[in-house]
């Protein structure tokens, strides 16, 4: 399965890209994300969330989406 | 013709909206980035009462993105000072200028004299404290924050709607996640997102379109993308600080590091000759010291580079002003490198102080 994958905020800093193409075999989010913290390293270490189609969920839901968004909490104001 | 006739004028608004406005209270945290566009929209609006809370003072490098100010509010309070230009902007409303800190003491006695609460705050420490206050005071939080290029905003614990812990449930790891005054941020980019927050206010106030409940809107400045993700509601987010309410007033802000940052002055670090300097800020930064050998990571780089920093040495870091510098010894203190300081003087200063005292400093032989 094709999935696009977004990174906001200072994830951008840890992957030098917003968006990226991955093609999928796993079933849940949490597999989807052991394969992108392999992929950086320090990815692991941050505060996020994750959407799912627009929709924030746990990273234990099943993997259904094209698309899946990394989202850091932002402090600035 | 009145003040508010652009807006009596509109179907959705009328007189009966604009009185809507007059009567309504609202109270914002912050007068800073986001403070600002927000006072500004909701003073012009005619909200009737406006709170305003912020213990800080104006500083120079706040005039790029804190409209409200000039050079004549330098090192005045900013509630005050926003107080100031607000009353000749709009002369029939009431503004209350709290020039204190908002803390787990007066926060709720505070949000019960309002009807809706703004968060410009900038840290997450006092995020989470508006959070809980407006959950057990039962108010509506207009949420919005930024980083860089990009921000978030949302309305939380509107009509039963979810909060910010069912978003981010707990504060992240201090120092985790850096602010404007250590990273930048482009002008008007609260600017942009503080007008939104303005915007949720008054949907509110009215009861017109749709507010951005259960919804975080994320924009970008440099691509013009925005993506609105849908929020659940964690009903035991809203348990948990409810249980908890009758303890909330003795919680203390943690503002202090969970970590000793030990910080030295250039005058100190330079009687040691056992030293390795890190500069941690960006490569593009200036001044570069030119007379000390410095190895250069940035930051946010910093634990992927474990390896250029010398364990045999004493490492002193520094940065444009001192703040990454101690982040930056957090950060390493983490890893179980103890024999790191920060440098109190930003590179400007030590540049100076190092011409004034020395020729060349060979620290690295």
């Amino acid at each position: 399965m094709l999935i696009t994958i977004k990174y906001f905020g200072q994830l951008t800093e840890i992957t030098h890209l917003e968006e990226e193409y991955l093609d999928f075999e796993g079933t849940q989010v949490s597999e989807l994300l052991d394969t992108l913290y392999r992929k950086y390293n320090t990815l692991k270490t941050k505060d996020f969330q994750v959407a799912q189609n627009q929709e924030l969920v746990d990273e234990n839901t099943k993997l259904t989406g094209q698309e899946i968004a990394l989202l850091p909490p932002f402090a600035g104001g | 013709m009145s003040r508010y006739s652009r807006h009596i004028i509109l179907s959705e608004i009328g007189q009966e909206g604009q009185d809507k406005i007059s009567k309504s209270k609202v109270l914002v945290i912050g007068a800073g980035g986001l403070g600002c566009p927000v006072l500004q929209y909701l003073t012009a609006a005619g909200i009737g009462s406006i709170g305003i809370i912020d213990f800080d003072v104006v500083e120079k490098s706040n005039l790029q993105r804190q409209v409200l100010f000039g050079t004549s509010s330098l090192g005045q309070n900013k509630a005050i000072a926003a107080k100031k230009r607000l009353e000749d902007l709009n002369d029939s409303i009431s503004i209350i200028a709290y020039a204190e800190k908002l803390t787990h003491q007066n926060a709720i006695q505070l949000f019960n004299e309002y009807d809706i609460i703004v968060d410009g705050s900038d840290n997450f420490e006092t995020r989470y404290l508006v959070n809980d206050a407006s959950i057990i005071t039962n108010k509506p939080l207009v949420f919005g924050a930024i980083y860089k290029f990009e921000g978030q905003v949302s309305v939380f614990n509107y009509q039963n709607g979810p909060n910010y812990r069912c978003l981010f449930p707990h504060p992240p790891q201090k120092d985790a996640v850096p602010n404007c005054s250590e990273i930048g941020v482009l002008g008007v980019l609260p600017g942009i997102i503080g007008s939104m927050q303005a915007n949720e206010v008054l949907k509110i106030i009215l009861g017109i379109g749709n507010a951005l409940s259960g919804k975080l809107l994320c924009y970008n400045a440099l691509t013009n993308d925005t993506s609105i993700l849908k929020i659940s509601k964690s009903q035991d987010t809203i348990n948990s600080v409810l249980k908890d309410k009758d303890n909330f007033h003795e919680k203390q802000l943690n503002t202090s590091c969970d970590i000793e940052v030990i910080e030295v002055s250039i005058k100190a670090v330079l009687s040691n000759k056992n030293i390795q300097f890190i500069d941690v800020r960006e490569v593009h930064e200036q001044p570069k010291i030119d007379d000390l050998q410095v190895t250069y990571i940035p930051l946010n780089e910093l634990e992927s580079n474990i390896n250029k920093i010398k364990k045999s040495k004493n490492v002193a870091l520094f940065c444009q002003s001192g703040i990454r510098s101690k982040k930056a010894v957090s950060v390493l203190k983490n890893l179980n490198i103890n024999n790191c300081f920060s440098i109190k003087e930003g590179a400007s200063e030590i540049k100076n102080y190092i011409k004034e005292h020395y020729k060349t400093v060979y620290n690295d032989k």
